[in-house]
């Protein structure tokens, strides 16, 4: 059972990190214009 | 377009904010703005060194930001007004639900986090013992359980423990109080057994309870944000801005900087912003204040209103009263009293809570008082009383109302409903009269040509041919009907017909009985145009505005239940027509917008419950007055602003239909309600009498959760 005092933690480290990455791309913005972000890629003229 | 030559900015510096680096930023939303393309043509017309655009097409919001005063804003739009589109400040509350969305999408991610760790040390500790895994595993387990369950209610039960607090302040209880005494308490006697090294920790239940309310939290919220969606209410439509004439030219206003003595300019097509007269002779449409279809002459003189839409040649109008005088900001007040009495609606769930909580906290504390009285150890008694609390956890009751509405919302948005208000639905059940506006929300709001058969082939193509080169809403409709080119030569006579001279001299015209020189019927309930030519008699050509096909049906069903009315702002003769061909017995015609409101008053106050049908802007004060309010998603937006359910199907059924569902979803939560106080009158006792420890405690609690929601799927196929 020892085993589980590294598996453990590890698990709840993984699990944390998907938190992590999915607060950090909800605060950045990634899921506001799911639309927009479509289309953008056919725009070809952008030139910033 | 006869809009001025000269145009200024529009003054939008009220809405910038402006930090320190004299950066200025502004949220807009966009009118008139399509699809992507639009998104982008917008986008490159503003950017400009030291502005940024940048549109959210799924919102139709435009964030600008610019390096310089906040006074620049309207020079800078400018570049992408010339373009056609319209652009709206972001009203502040908007912007909050927006932001009370996302943070409960962060609550949700954190709170399924910890549900979906949690379960994997549930699994291990409910399918082994004490001796089969070992004390020491079995607490080193409760204590990750702590590590993570402790920070997410603290964080994701926020919204809560904040609703409960505000409610609680104020000396009044919610659902929320009941679900934040039971989060909290469940959470610190978790904490105290998994700190002893004993067996009854249930951080489990209380993760999986607060992801279920949050779910339920999150798609109530959804679903009132989409419902309004880009919609501008009414102050907003009035806010535009008005060209007022000067001395040698013209300046643009906004519409609340206008005062009585100004001199307007009102190009054709453009909405008159505040009462007025008219210096000319004009044509008006007024519908969006009285609902009535065909267009208002109005003499050289004549009042004007604030609403009305200019049709004519461009005229000059002698404001008399300012925005908030005229009669809109009547209906914006009448809307704000309205709104501040719909705050006397107690929704069912808070009407339960306020018994239910001060009961259930009463007895834990008498279970408590009397396992010690008899001599119990002071842990054993305050176990009992926390099992107490768990089983009666409120979960099945808290759930029962948002789960059966989150079922019904979905039915209704399936069949092209959107649900504003969450508790529209529980009004809508003790509907008992239905009052229907007529233009718009009963007949389709459009103009058919009727009488084709009656009319001789030739003068009915000569009179189309006329009509081609007409706007008027008749002469558009027999165009439609008889399509042929339209006339060359003919001169419109506002407010009276056209006319045109035939190469060989005779005239034709198509007009008002008037211009034909034909006596007048008032009484007829017909719309009506006439033509004629030099040497022949005059014909009447008849057009009525179509009933939706369902209407009668619709009513139909309704008076079943209920009693049905209809008012409208349109000629009693008209009115009283339509209302015999829907089979409703009950009407008034040339209703204004304060007579809608009063009779809704007055039906109030004689202990009816109303629900108003309505789509134009005469409407909007009966909307929000009403016990519960539908709008057609063609209504204006301000109609969809006022109601609380807005609906896409072409036609009346949605009516019928929500008002059935509305009843089998209020006795789906009834029923709930039922299941969950027959379990508390088995369980609770056995509670008390310290027969049931806490683990079964919160099993038997997520049962009756699960009976409560299954209950309510039945809603998903409409509860039949």
């Amino acid at each position: 059972m020892d085993i589980l005092v590294w598996l453990i933690p590890l698990a709840l480290a993984m699990g944390g990190a998907w938190l992590g990455i999915f607060m950090w791309a909800l605060k950045s913005g990634q899921f506001d214009d799911p639309e927009g972000a479509a289309s953008r890629i056919l725009q070809d003229e952008e030139d910033v | 377009m006869n809009a001025p030559a000269q145009t200024a900015a529009v003054d939008y510096t009220r809405h910038v904010s402006a930090d320190a680096g004299g950066v200025c930023r502004l949220r807009l939303i966009v009118e008139g703005m399509h699809c992507a393309g639009c998104a982008f043509k917008i986008e490159k017309a503003l950017r400009a060194d030291g502005v940024e655009a940048r549109i959210n097409v799924t919102e139709k919001r435009l964030s600008l930001a610019w390096q310089g005063v906040p006074a620049d804003g309207g020079a800078i739009l400018a570049k992408a007004e010339a373009l056609g589109f319209r652009f709206l400040p972001v009203e502040k509350q908007q912007s909050e639900e927006a932001a009370q969305l996302r943070y409960l999408t962060r609550c949700i991610a954190v709170a399924g986090f910890t549900v979906g760790n949690l379960m994997a040390f549930s699994l291990a500790l409910w399918f082994t013992s004490p001796e089969s895994m070992g004390a020491p595993t079995r607490i080193m387990m409760h204590w990750y359980s702590a590590l993570i369950t402790l920070p997410t209610v603290i964080y994701a039960g926020g919204p809560f423990f904040r609703s409960a607090w505000q409610a609680a302040s104020r000396g009044r209880t919610n659902m929320d109080v009941p679900i934040s005494v039971a989060l909290v308490l469940a959470s610190a006697v978790s904490l105290h057994e998994a700190m002893a090294g004993a067996e009854h920790v249930y951080f489990d239940s209380v993760a999986m309870l607060l992801f279920l309310l949050l779910i339920g939290r999150y798609l109530d919220a959804r679903m009132r944000l989409r419902a309004r969606g880009a919609a501008a209410d009414l102050l907003k439509m009035m806010q535009g801005t008005a060209h007022v004439a000067e001395d040698g030219g013209m300046r643009r206003m906004p519409a609340e900087d206008l005062a009585p003595g100004m001199r307007l300019h009102l190009a054709k097509g453009e909405r008159l912003l505040a009462d007025g007269t008219a210096e000319e002779e004009t044509v008006m449409d007024a519908s969006a204040l009285t609902g009535e279809t065909l267009p208002q002459i109005v003499a050289a003189g004549g009042a004007l209103k604030a609403g009305m839409v200019n049709l004519g040649q461009p005229l000059h109008v002698r404001i008399e009263k300012t925005q908030n005088d005229s009669l809109i900001g009547d209906i914006i007040t009448l809307m704000q009293k309205a709104e501040q009495g719909g705050a006397r609606y107690v929704q069912i769930a808070d009407r339960v809570a306020r018994w239910y909580t001060p009961a259930v906290h009463a007895l834990a504390l008498f279970t408590f008082i009397g396992w010690m009285w008899t001599g119990a150890a002071w842990q054993t008694s305050l176990l009992t009383a926390i099992t107490v609390l768990i089983i009666t956890c409120p979960c099945a009751l808290g759930l029962a109302v948002p789960v059966a509405q989150v079922m019904a919302g979905s039915w209704l948005f399936r069949r092209g409903m959107f649900l504003k208000s969450a508790d529209a639905l529980e009004r809508l059940e003790k509907v008992d009269t239905v009052i229907f506006d007529k233009t718009g929300t009963l007949t389709t709001g459009q103009i058919v040509f009727e009488n084709a058969q009656a009319v001789d082939e030739n003068a009915l193509r000569a009179a189309s041919a006329l009509a081609g080169a007409s706007r008027h809403p008749l002469a558009r409709a027999l165009a439609a009907a008889v399509p042929v080119k339209a006339a060359e030569g003919a001169h419109e006579k506002e407010g009276r017909g056209m006319e045109m001279l035939l190469p060989d001299g005779r005239w034709q015209r198509l007009g008002s009985a008037r211009f034909l020189g034909v006596s007048e019927n008032a009484e007829d309930e017909k719309m009506e145009l006439w033509f004629g030519e030099a040497g022949s008699a005059p014909v009447r050509l008849v057009f009525s505005d179509l009933l939706h096909k369902d209407a009668a049906e619709t009513v139909a069903r309704i008076k079943k239940t209920c009693r049905v009315v209809l008012l409208s702002g349109d000629r009693p003769e008209v009115v009283r027509a339509i209302a015999e061909k829907a089979g409703i017995d009950i009407w008034r015609g040339g209703v204004d917008p304060r007579e809608k409101y009063e009779w809704i008053d007055m039906a109030a106050a004689t202990g009816h419950r109303v629900l108003m049908m309505g789509d134009g802007l005469n409407d909007a004060a009966a909307l929000s007055r009403a016990d519960v309010s539908m709008s057609p998603s063609s209504a204006l937006d301000i109609a969809q602003n006022a109601a609380d359910i807005v609906y896409q199907k072409p036609g009346v059924g949605s009516v019928a239909d929500a008002l059935d569902l509305a009843r089998r979803t209020q006795s789906v939560v009834r029923e709930s309600f039922g299941l969950a106080i027959v379990y508390n009158v088995i369980a609770v006792p056995l509670a008390v009498l310290g027969f049931v420890t806490p683990l079964v405690a919160a099993v038997s609690m997520s049962l009756s959760s699960l009976l409560v929601v299954g209950n309510a799927l039945r809603l998903r196929k409409g509860g039949r």
